[in-house]
């Protein structure tokens, strides 16, 4: 379809903004813009349909199954829209004074609590934008602790060879050096490996539990006995926290810090690519170190902590993304006590599609699992020629988002399958039946499913085509505004 | 059976999925995590409310808040009451944006994939940049993501940041910086902006130089001579601009900048306490294949018809790993998403107007208001006064009218405890002013 700039027809607009009739005062003549930037110049109604056909081009939630593993994609309640958009909270300044933000203080100390009772330790700081934020920040946290400590040789992180890209992204961020640990056979950290590589350079772990694996590391109170006998701090990576709240704590685990996706487990809808919150809790020992400003209490008041002199600062602008924290404290306040069921029924769903698929694709790990699970198109591969990505791209037909593929590099042809709890039984079935009749495919017709989708407003795209050449923006073909004046 | 929250679990459900497992109970399917870190008991946290009770509960905490509906608000620095189009709300509310996931999958995702590339080519065009990612967390973040880039290019580890850049920013960047393995210097300001000999000074053996157009007091810097004063010292020079203002500002691009960054919440986003709002960064060409972040390229389906994907994806985490061009994975496309609606609906004359009316109500606010400005430079929306008992006072006693007058810059700043900083935006009028204007004549006399 076109693009709107190819929609623009030169003199046409869409809004207006008030004048008021004043004058405008002169500014310098070098600091003023000399040609006018080429927005497009389109109607409202035509600007109205271009969107409502790029909604029509894209798949949510709203639209259908969305088992991506890692990504926690559960329904994203409504009411969380209507509350987000109050004007006492989508109206107020960040820079108001602490006494005519009450309510917002308030209900972020309200999310603060929820959270470390959640994660078992008791200070949070909401202020990382996202995940990988929080990890940034977690790794901030630990240099600063080493530092107070007098330890400032400690530079080493370990990570798991199954660990999300964005913890060895974090560590080099983070001025680290990173170091891997094995996972074993039953996909758990290998101890052996594990106690060799501890040392007193090291400055702590960071991990996922349960793993990318979808399994829960059962060794996971040697992993933190290893790391804190050292002097060592373990870092809790809550990108699968949807496997285990209220059934185990990251902090009772023996995990000093740790982040949680707001944009997972606690429902901010993901918008495409963003927004999320990446809320990182520690420790008491490590709590002076947390990023200024933080929310506070004082008696019934509430107010903004700017005086934190061991604080590694600011790693965000104002207290957070706000808007997210409403949105997850309204879904934890639709659950009470009863998250913890929140993540039962994700595991119960996840172990269930397990036991109906495992017949029909490869098993790497033969455990039950938690909230997801790795599958391997390995012997699909190698018997029709059939691969991950085209299972993934045939889903597409049956109106069913692909699971995350490819990953965690440990499994060949990764499908890594996340059903979440909000699915019901019948939408589980039907993607087994989806599942069985693309395996049946891949031995019957293998022609069909590397040529799928079949059904989307477009068919496979050449990704290497596109990194290749790249072309990142609109090349306009007309000439500028300025240069039509020049040239005529 | 659980039907709390969300759930919808019958007890038919649980009796088939457990048997289908193979297991007895749901407590069976969680004997994996060792006994010792198991939670024994129930969640300490507040009780469920139903929809109808919650709606009345977040309605009494946003009761409490003093937001702009119930307040005269003048408060700028850096986030904005600019107006937000209708059609913004209209598509950040429909599912089909609101509840994707980043677009893996590009045949199911193109309506986010083609809208992030018409966002990506709007940002160039209003910065005067060849490239621009998808979106990063904010405006302070970006900024230290130009560090990262510059650090790489250059191999130098010097940052020099202008003292008028705000200081939200600064503070971002002096976090990041020493993972960076770099350090911080900050350029004094010169009667309200930035001098460009001191700046060229500074800018010796730095990676990169980031002043801020119009800057934290609401002043225009000499930005070309600022840019011209860091290329000259071979560091890269990058502007911190705001949206709003490049229809009316020269883009950054045009006076020799590396890369333009900033804060997009003035373009579609409300003030939202803080957040989520994007932060955009545009670069030249040269910077493509360092820049952090999704970027999303023009491709062709294999029957040849024109197609998005997430492409240059060798920098980033999920392939490269420690050695990305940065971690970051989750972005801000639904709220740049309300940028590019809210650009579209401008269009290049509503937004140079938007640009003129915020200057006007300036102007006309320099001349009502009765008290000193603070800085003798051309501005643009905000404009800074000196306030004859501390700026802080001011703000408490106006506010007791019913008016918060603005941002005392003394928060920021050591010895500018006397100077008040007053937003406007096209949703003030001169009747605003006026009771500014008449409110301020009240409390400082």
């Amino acid at each position: 379809m076109e693009l709107i700039y190819e929609k623009s027809q030169p003199g046409r607009r869409a809004g207006r903004v008030p004048s008021y009739d004043l004058p405008v005062p002169k500014i310098p003549a070098e600091l003023l813009r000399e040609a006018p930037p080429r927005l497009p110049e389109v109607p409202e109604n035509e600007i109205v349909r271009h969107f409502t056909a790029l909604a029509d081009r894209n798949f949510g939630i709203d639209t259908g199954f969305y088992p991506l593993g890692s990504c926690t994609m559960k329904y994203n309640p409504r009411v969380n829209e209507r509350v987000v958009g109050l004007p006492g909270f989508r109206d107020l300044h960040p820079l108001q004074e602490d006494e005519g933000a009450q309510g917002a203080l308030e209900l972020m100390w309200e999310l603060q609590q929820i959270l470390a009772e959640v994660a078992g330790l008791p200070a949070v700081t909401l202020q990382p934008a996202a995940g990988s934020q929080g990890e940034l920040t977690g790794l901030m946290l630990m240099r600063a602790a080493f530092a107070d400590r007098g330890e400032p040789g400690r530079n080493v992180i370990i990570t798991a060879d199954t660990a999300h890209g964005t913890n060895p992204a974090s560590v080099t961020m983070a001025g680290f050096e990173l170091e891997k640990v094995a996972t074993t056979d039953r996909g758990n950290l290998d101890l052996d490996d594990l106690r060799a590589k501890v040392d007193d350079r090291t400055a702590g772990l960071m991990l996922t539990n349960p793993s990318t694996l979808g399994l829960f590391d059962e060794g996971i109170q040697q992993v933190a006995e290893i790391f804190h006998s050292r002097g060592a701090l373990l870092y809790y990576d809550g990108a699968n926290l949807n496997a285990v709240v209220g059934r185990s704590r990251p902090g009772d685990m023996g995990f000093d810090i740790v982040h949680y996706n707001l944009h997972k487990t606690f429902s901010q809808p993901h918008g495409g690519g963003g927004p999320g919150g990446g809320p990182v809790a520690v420790r008491a020992e490590i709590e002076p170190f947390l990023p200024a400003p933080s929310v506070v209490r004082d008696g019934d008041a509430f107010r903004l902590d700017h005086d934190r002199p061991k604080s590694i600062g600011r790693v965000r602008g104002f207290a957070g993304p706000f808007g997210v924290f409403v949105r997850s404290y309204a879904f934890m306040r639709a659950y009470g006590p009863a998250l913890q069921d929140m993540s039962e029924v994700a595991v119960l769903n996840a172990n269930y599609l397990l036991a109906q698929l495992r017949d029909v694709y490869d098993l790497p790990y033969d455990r039950l699992c938690m909230h997801e699970f790795v599958l391997s198109a390995r012997s699909m591969k190698r018997e029709h020629g059939v691969t991950a990505l085209d299972v993934a791209k045939r889903l597409m037909d049956h109106d069913i988002h692909p699971p995350t593929i490819y990953f965690p590099l440990v499994v060949a042809e990764a499908l890594m399958i996340e059903p979440t709890e909000t699915e019901t039984k019948e939408r589980l079935d039907e993607f087994v039946d989806a599942m069985r009749s693309i395996a049946a495919e891949a031995a019957s017709e293998p022609e069909t499913l590397k040529a799928a989708p079949l059904t989307r407003p477009v068919r496979r795209l050449d990704e290497v085509k596109a990194a290749k050449e790249p072309v990142v923006r609109h090349a306009f073909d007309t000439p500028r505004a300025v240069d039509r004046i020049e040239a005529g | 059976m659980s039907t709390a929250g969300y759930l919808s679990l019958t007890d038919a459900d649980l009796a088939a999925m457990l048997d289908a497992i193979g297991v007895d109970s749901i407590d069976d399917l969680f004997e994996q995590i060792p006994e010792g870190v198991r939670f024994g008991r129930a969640l300490d946290v507040p009780e469920a409310l139903p929809e109808a009770a919650l709606v009345r509960h977040l309605e009494e905490l946003a009761e409490r808040n003093a937001d702009t509906s119930r307040e005269l608000s003048f408060l700028g620095m850096g986030i904005y009451d600019h107006y937000v189009p209708a059609i913004a709300d209209t598509f950040l509310s429909r599912g089909e944006f609101l509840t994707a996931y980043t677009p893996y999958q590009p045949e199911m995702s193109q309506g986010v994939l083609q809208a992030i590339f018409e966002y990506q080519t709007a940002i160039c065009e209003l910065t005067g940049m060849d490239v621009s990612n998808a979106s990063g967390y904010d405006g302070a973040t970006v900024a230290a993501d130009a560090c990262f880039i510059a650090r790489h290019h250059t191999g130098r580890t010097k940052v020099v940041l202008a003292e008028t850049l705000n200081p939200q920013v600064r503070q971002v960047v002096k976090t990041y910086a020493p993972g960076f393995g770099m350090e911080v210097v900050e350029v004094p300001h010169d009667g309200g902006t930035t001098d460009p000999a001191a700046l060229a000074d500074a800018a010796h053996d730095a990676a990169l130089v980031i002043f801020q157009q119009p800057n934290a007091f609401g002043c225009l810097e000499p930005a070309p001579e600022l840019a011209a004063a860091a290329a000259n010292a071979g560091a890269l020079p990058v502007a911190h601009v705001d949206l709003a203002s490049l229809g009316l500002l020269e883009a950054p691009g045009n006076y020799g900048c590396a890369m333009a960054i900033g804060e997009g919440q003035s373009i579609g986003n409300y003030q939202s306490y803080g957040g989520p709002h994007y932060g955009f960064l545009a670069a030249r060409t040269e910077f493509i294949r360092r820049m952090p972040g999704r970027i999303v390229g023009e491709t062709t389906d294999l029957e040849g018809k024109r197609g998005f994907v997430l492409t240059l994806q060798t920098r980033e985490q999920h392939i490269r790993r420690e050695k990305a061009t940065s971690n970051m994975t989750t972005n801000q496309t639904l709220l740049a998403l309300a940028g590019l609606i809210t650009l579209c609906w401008l269009g290049p004359e509503g937004l140079r107007e938007l640009g003129e009316t915020c200057t006007a109500l300036a102007a006309y606010a320099k001349e009502r208001v009765g008290l000193p400005v603070a800085f003798e430079r051309p501005h643009f929306k905000e404009i800074a006064f000196r306030t004859p008992i501390p700026a802080r006072d001011v703000v408490a006693r106006a506010r007791e009218h019913g008016v918060h007058p603005g941002y005392p810059l003394g928060r920021d700043y050591p010895g500018l405890d006397d100077v008040l900083l007053v937003a406007l935006t096209e949703k003030r009028t001169p009747a605003d002013v006026d009771r500014l204007a008449e409110v301020l004549a009240e409390v400082t006399s």
